[in-house]
């Protein structure tokens, strides 16, 4: 049992054992480490303009992270090294390449936006595959990517995606600085990592920061009020919107083995509960390949970054992508309270809007998302008002099991916003079921989705739409037939390359 | 050419070539290096003293109300708590309004007119406790009718929140009565929240005999120190108003800044502390005002070649709560209700609605684009009538510079070049191939349609408030001949600072790093204008520029003197000043007049010349002059579900002889995808109870990365001095480049009237959201009987 955190910013190692629990790194580093480069632009992980870079051994290897600082708590930072915009001078007071990029693109203009892109930027320059952005569309949409969680209001972006480039060319031909000083970094950061459970306390309360699930099994059966958070990028909202206080929390992503993601015998992919959607994403995109452009517009880098795919089915939100997806590939949930653990069907665990099939104590170790089945199609589309980082109006994800003769053996039909709860669209999947795929059964369905679902209206879609486009996203399903293309009918997203061959 | 017509306006460089990013040539921003470097310090990174105190504001949840109790027992009991004021502390004036229409107290005192009205404010030891206390009031309201939007403010009367405006030419009327052709339609458009990255903040610092000292995020720092002193009760020469930089303002700090640094300023007063008054996004979204959605009905006569014959418009905005800039705004909308078009006969009313939402204000454009959305609205749908491709439409109708030039406030265009830009860009752009293109595209698509849009823009260049056109600076020449320059002008990332010291390098032959710009300050050049209506480079570099030319006449007759030449032969280079054969290091002339006594400091003054306008009879010359640009914007959008994307923008602008073309381009970029983000995915929502629940970015979309156009390419116009004498013949370009985002909504339209081919106007309104879009493809189908069978509603 250690009773601090221990972590660097830049070259400076902090140990910490007073915090208030749900102390967010922006607010430290603005308010007590005078780092005030970081800025706050809207304290709920949209805007981009406080992100960081958080510097962690993953299996091994230091691997940089761009995060949003106003939903990040400073104990997350445990074990880690920090860098924020003061950090990227060198030693001789120069200017990282992506920073001087960025002036001479005239990548600022107010200049608020401007430290939090640039840590995106760096985050981006670090990456090994930097040559790719090299005058390829595949380049603009890596950065297109990297960027999605920062917003800017005076440049229109493109200086900003100019100086990407220029830096990225730079770095490939003459080295990224953060990357040259890898060897030095991971040794420091290896020497903190002691694998021992962490209790933190304060006058405003506790963190518990167990090592292993048996401890966070342990911690959360003693105090099921007791708040856990994986990535924080929710229950971040609760503090920085909603003022609460958080007594009592339990880390989630300090469990080292809730961080098992891997591919069973039987084709079955895990992921533990301390898995972020980032390092979820290569495992499932091969596993789930329709729903790889959906996944990448879950939030943005930064929340990526942070969130966990568990997190985002342990939230219950009615309009989060991460379960009707997993939903529709017949997921399973595996949850635990102390000792006893049980399985449920992702679906069963969702009852109505705000209540879930869990008990006090019992938490998410991980979900299991089978296979699918030889020749299923699948199809997963996101409609949102903007297209990047925004909250879906409606998202739908669709298995259709295929007899050898052509009928549909088995429909999985999944929709987030249109209910209370993610949810199956059951009439409309016994339309499809046992009937071949032709208009007429096209039709049948989309008439069945109007009785599956009572939508309602709000600010980012009527109930009018929600419905229509539910219907409409089952054409794309039926499209790969009649246009013989291999996956779905061409979308916004991948129309240019189908219309140019 | 263009060179020669410099030379003879009396605003041209003196003596040989400038030095290397002087102005008329590009140069980086003079903060860009702060910017990468998180060492641009903003009102929240002034280091605040340890006694300082934090301001939070308590609001009021419902949209109209009589307020019956307010219970602020709790607020003060929270630990850590100061003080809580609310309207009864404020000992003086508890008003707010701009204009001086007396309806905007800076709290509520008996009746709440918006959802989020200031009714309080907490005073505390940290934020965080200023924040927690600030929701524990306990407030018992009588709710009254609430008017919420123009429709429901129209059935209820119409009640408005300033004076309504006319303009009328000929007689609209008949024209419209004996045009061989006529339509009519309304067209509705949505507001927009500035969403500057930083939001609004002040700090406030009390000093010695009443004094207040503010470092606020404004664009009007006299305004913001009139307010103050007004609130405080005191003389406006106690308090000073300071701001280096905001991050970001695009308007919405011309007035609203004032609420905050009110308030800082009131909490720092009655604590004798140091007060910090900082909103929280979710807040600011909530209190301050944003752009005016407008519905504009409009009637039009044409002949059948297109030409517009009479135009009868009505424009009504939803203003809110208070007049604020309301009366500017839509008086506004009607000077660009023509945008580049010439009405032979017109008449053109502006109907400010009162409304219980927030107060609607400035945003770049001013109106304008509003008014402009209109002209272009009319051209679409003139061309659908006639057949003919709506870019001839707008040729045919663009201004003349001889005849066809009378604008409807009888101002009489002589600099138009929309026909030039809009042929030229038309050109560049293969618009006519392309068009023909996408409809070849659109027979085979089934779902993705593409549309293309080329329209133009005449933005009128002068505030309409004449007497705010003036502008002061304040130029220092130090004994080591580094110079500081000051002006009233303010730097929200447009580059006016960065212009600024450009204009003072090429008159002192001097690199940048030997000219400072300083924060701008009431303590230094008093009495300014808003840094607003795209006029800051305008008019504080005519004011530099004076004040440059007084030190340097100053140096020249010294060193004519002292050198016996004459003062033809003293020139400024960037190799020093070159006197007669001689060349003299500008360090040491300066010294040598410093020890002759002579002085190395002057202010500068400016006011635009020829410029007059009377509202009351709808007539006069209002600008100065006009600044031109056209945009060619092709889309894609998918009748599954609405999304869409812009495929390829191209952009021709005219910024005169450009004072910095990289920071120009930069403008134009910005202001484009910002407008594009106004008429697409920016939409504002509010409930039937009148809460705007589109209050953080979480749920108010601005353009990402990813929506900037996939092909974006941005031209300035060459060798196009401005005919009228600006600085060094450039033009401004802050808010002209915003109307370019209309071309996306007509080539979304333009999509859309392919699923009808091209039979049916599709009078699609703004924004065009995907929902938007998706319900206009369902009418069209409907109206038009095309077989969609698998698209369902």
């Amino acid at each position: 049992m250690r009773q601090h955190v221990s972590f660097y910013v830049g070259d400076t190692l902090h140990h910490l054992s007073s915090l208030p629990p749900e102390l967010t790194l922006l607010d430290w580093l603005r308010d007590q480490q005078a780092r005030t480069g970081t800025k706050e632009g809207c304290n709920e992980g949209d805007c981009g303009a406080c992100t960081v870079l958080v510097g962690r051994l993953e299996q091994g290897h230091l691997v940089w992270r761009a995060v949003n600082a106003c939903i990040h708590m400073v104990w997350m930072l445990d074990g880690a090294q920090l860098l924020t915009v003061e950090d990227l001078r060198g030693p001789d007071g120069a200017l990282h390449p992506v920073q001087q990029a960025m002036v001479d693109e005239h990548g600022s203009q107010c200049g608020f936006c401007t430290p939090g892109f640039v840590m995106s930027m760096v985050a981006l320059s670090t990456r090994a595959d930097l040559a790719a952005l090299e005058g390829t569309l595949d380049g603009e949409r890596i950065i297109n990517e990297a960027l999605a969680g920062n917003l800017c209001r005076c440049t229109g972006y493109a200086p900003i995606v100019r100086a990407m480039k220029k830096a990225a060319a730079y770095c490939v031909r003459h080295g990224e600085p953060i990357s040259a000083r890898t060897a030095e970094l991971s040794a420091r950061l290896q020497a903190l990592q002691d694998g021992k459970t962490v209790e933190l306390h304060s006058p405003q309360g506790r963190v518990t920061l167990p090592a292993t699930v048996e401890a966070l099994a342990t911690a959360y059966a003693q105090d099921p009020a007791a708040v856990l958070v994986a990535g924080g990028t929710d229950v971040g909202l609760w503090v920085t919107k909603r003022l609460r206080q958080l007594p009592h929390i339990i880390a989630v992503r300090t469990a080292r083995d809730l961080h098992k993601i891997h591919t069973r015998p039987d084709g079955a992919l895990w992921i533990g509960a301390g898995v972020t959607y980032t390092e979820a994403m290569p495992h499932l995109v091969a596993h789930l390949p329709a729903a790889a452009d959906t996944l990448r517009r879950i939030g943005s880098t930064q929340v990526r970054n942070a969130a966990t795919v568990c997190g985002n089915i342990g939230n219950a939100s009615p309009i989060g992508d991460g379960p009707p997806i997993f939903m529709a590939a017949g997921a399973q949930l595996y949850l635990r309270c102390g000792t006893d653990r049980r399985v449920v069907p992702l679906e069963a665990f969702f009852l109505e809007y705000g209540k879930q099939d869990i008990r006090p104590g019992e938490f998410i170790e991980g979900v299991l998302i089978p296979p699918l089945p030889a020749g299923s199609v699948c199809g997963v589309y996101k409609v949102s008002k903007r297209f990047d980082q925004d909250i879906s109006a409606v998202l739908g994800a669709f298995v259709l099991v295929m007899a050898e003769d052509g009928t549909i053996q088995q429909a999985r039909l999944a929709y987030g916003g249109m209910a209370g709860i993610p949810c199956r669209a059951s009439r409309a999947e016994a339309a499809l079921t046992g009937q071949m795929r032709t208009p007429e059964t096209l039709l049948a369905a989309q008439a069945a989705i109007k009785e599956d679902f009572t939508p309602l209206s709000d600010m980012r879609a009527s109930a009018w739409y929600r419905a229509t486009v539910a219907a409409n996203l089952l054409v794309r399903l039926f499209e790969p037939d009649r246009d013989n293309s291999p996956h779905h009918a061409p979308t916004l997203q991948n129309w240019q390359e189908v219309a140019h061959g | 050419m263009a060179a020669q017509q410099a030379e003879a306006s009396g605003v041209a460089p003196q003596g040989p070539a400038p030095v290397a990013g002087a102005a008329s040539s590009s140069l980086r921003h003079e903060s860009a290096h702060l910017h990468v470097a998180g060492e641009a310090r903003y009102v929240d990174d002034v280091l605040t003293p340890p006694n300082a105190v934090h301001v939070a504001l308590g609001l009021s949840s419902r949209a109209h109300a009589r307020i019956i109790s307010m219970d602020l027992g709790p607020v003060q009991a929270y630990p850590g708590v100061v003080c809580v004021l609310s309207a009864r502390d404020i000992a003086h004036h508890n008003q707010i309004s701009s204009v001086g229409a007396g309806d905007e107290p800076l709290l509520a005192e008996d009746h709440v007119f918006f959802c989020g009205q200031p009714l309080f404010a907490v005073v505390a030891q940290t934020r965080h406790a200023a924040r927690q206390a600030a929701v524990l009031a306990r407030v018992e309201y009588e709710d009254l009718p609430a008017v919420l939007n123009i429709e429901q403010a129209r059935a209820q009367g119409g009640a408005l929140v300033c004076r309504s405006l006319e303009m009328t030419r000929g007689n609209a009327a008949q024209a419209l009565a004996n045009a061989p052709h006529r339509l009519a339609g309304q067209l509705a458009i949505g507001g927009q929240e500035h969403f500057y990255l930083e939001g609004q903040a002040a700090l406030a610092w009390p000093g010695e005999d009443g004094e207040m000292r503010i470092c606020s995020s404004t664009q009007h720092p006299t305004e913001t120190q009139h307010m103050v002193a007004h609130v405080l009760g005191c003389p406006n020469n106690l308090v000073t108003v300071e701001v280096r930089r905001m991050g970001g303002g695009f308007g919405g700090k011309e007035t609203q800044a004032n609420i905050v640094a009110c308030l800082a300023a009131l909490a720092a007063a009655r604590t004798g502390r140091p007060a910090k008054l900082r909103l929280d996004r979710d807040d600011d979204m909530m209190i301050t005002g944003k752009r005016h959605d407008f519905v504009i009905d409009y009637d039009v006569g044409f002949d059948a070649q297109g030409h517009v014959l009479g135009v009868d418009m009505e424009l009504a905005a939803r203003c809110g709560w208070s007049a604020d800039l309301s009366g500017p705004v839509t008086d506004r909308a009607l000077f660009h209700a023509d945008n580049a078009y010439y009405y032979p006969d017109v008449r053109l009313r502006s109907v400010p609605l009162r409304t219980n939402t927030q107060s609607n204000t400035a945003f770049r454009g001013f109106g304008g684009p509003q008014g402009a959305a209109a002209a272009e609205r009319i051209m679409e749908q003139i061309a659908f009538a006639t057949g003919l491709d709506p870019l001839d439409v707008r040729l045919r109708n663009v201004y003349g510079t001889t005849e066809r030039n009378v604008t409807p406030y009888h101002m009489t265009v002589e600099d138009s070049i929309a026909g030039e830009v809009m042929t030229q860009l038309a050109q560049d752009c293969d618009y006519r191939k392309r068009r023909a293109q996408i409809r070849e595209f659109n027979k085979t698509s089934q779902y993705l349609r593409r549309g293309i849009a080329l329209t133009p823009v005449k933005f009128g260049i002068s505030f309409t408030a004449t007497h705010f056109n003036q502008a002061g600076a304040l130029v220092h020449v130090y004994t080591d001949g580094s110079v500081q320059v000051n002006h009233g002008g303010t730097e929200m990332g447009q580059g006016l600072h960065t212009k600024m010291v450009q204009i003072a390098m090429r008159e002192f032959g001097l690199p940048h790093e030997r000219v400072r710009i300083t924060a701008t300050t009431t303590g230094k050049v008093p009495n300014t204008s808003a840094t607003a209506a795209s006029s800051g480079a305008d008019l504080n570099g005519m004011a530099v520029l004076a004040a440059v030319r007084t030190i340097k006449d100053r140096l020249v007759n010294f060193a004519a003197a002292k050198w016996q030449v004459p003062p033809e032969q003293v020139h400024f280079t960037a190799d020093g000043v070159v006197v007669g054969e001689a060349t003299v290091p500008f360090a040491t002339l300066v010294n040598a007049a410093y020890m002759a006594r002579i002085s190395l400091s002057s202010t500068g003054f400016y006011k635009t010349p020829k410029i007059s306008w009377d509202s009351a009879t709808g007539r006069g010359r209002p600008f100065y002059y006009f600044a031109y640009g056209a945009a060619c914007a092709e889309v894609v959008v998918d009748l599954l579900t609405g999304e869409n994307r812009m495929e390829r923008v191209d952009i021709l602008h005219d910024a005169g002889l450009s004072l910095n073309p990289d920071i120009d381009i930069g403008q134009i970029e910005g202001g484009f995808v910002q407008g594009a983000g106004w008429l697409t995915m920016e939409e504002l929502f509010w409930d039937t109870s009148g809460r705007l629940r589109t209050h953080a970015p979480s749920t108010y979309k601005i353009p990402a990365c990813s929506d900037r156009p996939r092909i974006f390419n941005v031209k300035l116009m060459e060798n196009v001095p401005n005919r009228e004498e600006t600085i060094f013949r450039s033009k401004a370009v802050g808010e002209p480049p915003f109307v370019h985002g209309l071309a996306v909504l007509h080539a979304i339209s333009d999509a859309l009237a392919s699923v009808d081919n091209y039979r049916t106007y599709p009078g699609l309104n703004a924004p065009a959201t995907p929902e938007q879009i998706l319900r206009v493809a369902e009418r069209l189908r409907q109206q038009g009987g095309v077989g969609h069978a698998q698209v369902h509603t």
